[in-house]
Formats: C-alpha cells, sequence, structure tokens
C-alpha cells in the first residue's frame, strides 16, 4: 500500500485528534499520538531545553509512557510493527514542537530499523523484545576523533578474544560524538571488522548499557539543536560476537541506514520549517486584522516560504515511496541511482529548510528577529542550520558527483 | 546506444551472465588463487583492480573469491574500477549493474564482464 501518496492527505495539520488522556491503546495512531506531545510538551520545553542545552526529558518520558519508542520494533517481538512512513511522521510532529526532540528520536529511530532490518539471531531478537518492553533509548557512536564526519572510515577496530562461553569482542572508540550518550540504554558502534581489516571494512557492533562504560571527553555547546547533548566520549565496551550485525556496514548503510537517516532527518527538518511557517502565518493574519482589508507588504514572503515547504514535502514522500519500492530488493537498495537519490534528498531538505525559515523570518520582520513574542524564528534558524553540516553537505555532492561519472539513463516515468 | 534504458536492461532480469560464469576448468596465472574460466578476463580485472581500485592489498594475491570489500574496495573505489572494466573491455555496465553485488569479488565481476560482452554481441 502505498503510504507515501496517504501522506499527502495526512500530513495537514488539520487532522490532529489527540487520544484522550488515559485511553491510548497500543496502537493507535503513532502519528496522532506525536503529534499531541510534540503540541503539547515538546514545544512546551522546547525553549527551556534550548537555552540550557539539555536533554528533552520531559517529552522522551512521554513518549516511553505511549510506547513510542518501539513501535518500529515487529508486533512479535512486543513492538508497535509501524511504518517507516509512520515514524517519519512522527519525527515531524515532535520537530513542531521541539527539533532537538524531533532529531533525537529520529536518531533513535534509525538505529531501531538497522537493528529490525539486520538483526535477526537470538541476541538481537532478545534485545528488541527488550527495547519495547522497557522503551529503551538509542544512540549511535559513528564518529571518531581519527576520521571525524567520515564515518565510512574507522580507526578503532574488534577485537575478538576466544572465551570459555562462547567467543567475545572488545572495542574502544573515541567517539567525538555519541548525542544523547548519557541517556542512551543501547548504543551501536561502527568499527573495524579486525584489527587487520582496512579503514572501510566496517561492521556494526551493538553494544548495551551493561556492556559499555563512556567517559566524557567534549561537551556539546552548540549554536542549535542544543538538546541533542551530542557531547564526545570515550567509550569501552566487550560482549559476545552474537552483539555484532552480520552484514557488512557498507552494505547495512545501503540499504538501511542511508535511507531512513536521510528519510527521518528530513522529516525533522520539515516540522521546523512547517513550525515556522505556522508562526509566519499566524504574524499575517494578526497584522492583516489590524489593518482589515489589507494584505501586509510581507505576506508574499509567507508565500514563498509556504511554496518552499511544499518542496520539501515533495522530496520526502517521493523518497519514502522510493524506499518502499526498493525495500526487500538488496540490489535496487545498494545501487547508486537509490544512493544518489538519497544523498540528493539530504541535501535539498537541508538547505529547503533554511531557506523556509529565512522566508519566515523575512515575514515576521522584527517580530520574528526578537525572541520574546509569540512569533520568534531565532531558535528554529540556529536549529535549521545545523541540517547542512550534519553529514555536511559539501562531501554528499562530492561523493554524488563521483557516482555520476557512471550514472546511466533510469526506467521509472519520469525518468 | 546502449545508453537506452528501454527494452534490453530495463525490467527483464538479465540472468545470462550469472550462469556464464559455471562453465570452464580452473586456470592458473602462476599465482596461488586458481584463475576462472577465463584467465585473460581474469587477468584483464586484476590488472584494473590494481589500477584503479585502490585495495589495501595486492590485487595479484586476490583469491577470485575473496571479498573486494575486505580488502578495502569503497564505493568511490567501484566507480573507479568500474570506468577500469569499461575501458579494457570495451563494454558499458548497465544500471542494473551498478550495485556492491556486481563488484563483490573478481569472480562477481568477470561474470558480470562475461556477460556483458556476450549479451553485447547477441
Amino acid at each position: 500500500m502505498n503510504a507515501a501518496l496517504a501522506g499527502l492527505a495526512e500530513l495537514t495539520p488539520a487532522l490532529a485528534q489527540a487520544p484522550a488522556p488515559g485511553q491510548a491503546p497500543a496502537q493507535t495512531n503513532v502519528v496522532a499520538r506525536a503529534r499531541s506531545i510534540g503540541a503539547e510538551i515538546a514545544a512546551r520545553h522546547a525553549a527551556d531545553v534550548d537555552r540550557d542545552g539539555r536533554f528533552p526529558s520531559e517529552a522522551f518520558d512521554t513518549l516511553r509512557a505511549e510506547k513510542l519508542l518501539g513501535v518500529m520494533i515487529p508486533v512479535e517481538l512486543g513492538g508497535g510493527g509501524a511504518s517507516l512512513f509512520d515514524v517519519a511522521a512522527a519525527c515531524h510532529a515532535l520537530a513542531r514542537g521541539c527539533a532537538a526532540t524531533g532529531m533525537i528520536y529520529a536518531m533513535h529511530q534509525i538505529q531501531i530499523a538497522c537493528l529490525v532490518n539486520h538483526g535477526d539471531n537470538g541476541w538481537h531478537r532478545g534485545l528488541m523484545e527488550r527495547i519495547a518492553a522497557g522503551q529503551l533509548l538509542l544512540g549511535s557512536a559513528t564518529t571518531e576523533a581519527e576520521t571525524g564526519g567520515d564515518i565510512r572510515n574507522s580507526v578503532c577496530a574488534v577485537k575478538s578474544t576466544p572465551g570459555a562461553e562462547g567467543d567475545r569482542f572488545t572495542l574502544a572508540k573515541n567517539a567525538s560524538v555519541i548525542s544523547y550518550g548519557d541517556q542512551s540504554d543501547v548504543i551501536l558502534v561502527t568499527a573495524r571488522r579486525n584489527p587487520d581489516a582496512p579503514s572501510s571494512d566496517q561492521v556494526l557492533v551493538v553494544v548495551t548499557k551493561d556492556d559499555y562504560r563512556l567517559e566524557k571527553t567534549s561537551r556539546w555547546d552548540a549554536m542549535g539543536m542544543r538538546g541533542t547533548c551530542s557531547d564526545g566520549y570515550r567509550l569501552e565496551a566487550a560482549g559476545v560476537i552474537d552483539q555484532i550485525l552480520p552484514l557488512s556496514y557498507a552494505d547495512l548503510s545501503a540499504r538501511t541506514m542511508l535511507p531512513v537517516t536521510h528519510i527521518l532527518w528530513s522529516s525533522t527538518w520539515l516540522g521546523i520549517a512547517a513550525d515556522a511557517v505556522s508562526r509566519a502565518r499566524a504574524y499575517v493574519r494578526s497584522e492583516a486584522k489590524r489593518k482589515p482589508g489589507t494584505t501586509p507588504a510581507s505576506a508574499v514572503r509567507l508565500a514563498e516560504a509556504t511554496a518552499k515547504l511544499q518542496q520539501m514535502k515533495a522530496v520526502i514522500l517521493a523518497a519514502i515511496r522510493q524506499y518502499e519500492l526498493a525495500c526487500g530488493s538488496p540490489e535496487r537498495l545498494t545501487s547508486l541511482s537509490f544512493a544518489t537519490a538519497m544523498g540528493t534528498l539530504k541535501v535539498t531538505t537541508s538547505e529547503l529548510v533554511r531557506e523556509v525559515v529565512e522566508a519566515a523570518i523575512r515575514t515576521c520582520g522584527l517580530a520574528g528577529y526578537r525572541n520574546d513574542t509569540p512569533y520568534s524564528l531565532g531558535r528554529h534558524l540556529r536549529d535549521a542550520h545545523s541540517a547542512a553540516l550534519m553529514i555536511g553537505n559539501d562531501r554528499i555532492m562530492s561523493h554524488i558527483s563521483t557516482q555520476l561519472l557512471v550514472q546511466r539513463d533510469g526506467s521509472g516515468a519520469f525518468e | 546506444m546502449p545508453q537506452d534504458a528501454s527494452p534490453p536492461y530495463a525490467n527483464s532480469s538479465r540472468e545470462g551472465f550469472q550462469a556464464a560464469g559455471a562453465a570452464g576448468a580452473a586456470g592458473g596465472l602462476g599465482r596461488p588463487p586458481a584463475g576462472g574460466a577465463d584467465d585473460e578476463t581474469v587477468a584483464g580485472i586484476r590488472s584494473v583492480l590494481a589500477e584503479c581500485g585502490g585495495l589495501a592489498v595486492d590485487a595479484g594475491t586476490l583469491a577470485i573469491d575473496d571479498d573486494l570489500y575486505a580488502a578495502g574496495l569503497t564505493s568511490h573505489g567501484c566507480v573507479g574500477l568500474m570506468l577500469g572494466l569499461e575501458e579494457q573491455f570495451d563494454v558499458e555496465f548497465p544500471e542494473k549493474l551498478l550495485n556492491r553485488r556486481t563488484f563483490e569479488s573478481i569472480a562477481a565481476i568477470r561474470d558480470a564482464v562475461r556477460g556483458l560482452i556476450d549479451g553485447g554481441e547477441a
């Protein structure tokens, strides 16, 4: 079934029907519940989370209580079996209230998707049951001090140690960023397959709080996305070999991590942009009411912002549709054209979110520039600026330009 | 002409090249890893790998079924490798073959190249 097209109707905000408090059966609409948490809880604490650079604990306590952390885990393992589209819409709904909340939720669900799609042994299935039952929060350690943003190369390596009750491993990583590391219950860590492997031959290692020790090496004090608490840590972990996801990271990244990341990040940025447009719309309306019969001059900027918001929505829905079509076909998921489509999705939406917020600021004028009005957009602008930098757009465009050396025409209706 | 994405490459599952690799006995390049059916093709692939693959190891020491990604081949390296193979064998890789599987081992590349050469002549 085509969730992405259904989404064209679904993404209209009018449908927000929050479940009555206390009666939220596990399977009620994921999107509606995320929307009410975004609007009522995340939004209320967003300014505070941003000012203090603290974890949005109120929102996550509620997400846990509403069992929204395990929604993508299969039903037979105790999860909600939600689709990527539902989760993308949830990221959008949370980010409308608080971008950091939306981004943390997105990053968590990206790790869940890797586990769901590629963790099929007993250990991984057991962990998914624990995640669903305990609503555990998953983080990731992909960046490394030595390699920076180049997450497709690792310096650290898995060291296996034959043990009495099965093979075990140890792993030490100088992780320059582990977002919400303090709050994570499980961390997925990239590392070289073994100490002799080349830097590009990576695996993804799943470690739980009981398996690892974190020592903080840096604090996250950034322009925006301050609530993601993307501190640096030295991570030391040990566990059983079964904890390592069997597929190579390059393959796993192409099939799941890359598309899911760019779709969920983009959905989060769409939430930032949508809230900025809401504020601009409210401003224009209040101005129009003060001077009945005239459309404020800056309303033309609102029209511009709305057009760009529509573009963002369209490219995200198209990408979700492309992912749905490619799902189940490793050949399609690992094809260069699919990688290009997901890379350009990220570059496009990350640029658009900033443009939408800037147009919204131009619409609201000083009321948007000030930090003390209902139309303030400073936080949105600062948060939006992170988008082009998280896996830098220039790096992605340089990869894409290399891929284009060999790309051919596709065979779809619009290719 | 081969750029045209319609009939031959569009929706058909071209399995010809998959089966083609099965024929033939083990050859030898004078190196420990025994070669595949077509020594010349394999030797050509090895030289392109050495020149364009950006591997962490000597391409001559790889067995034909060795995982090239474990030998340091990256997605970036695949692009150079593919361009080199197109030049060496005078073929064009269609969209359908532009994925990780195609380049995972010397044997996989050999099968793909053979399929393209055979397909091109057909």
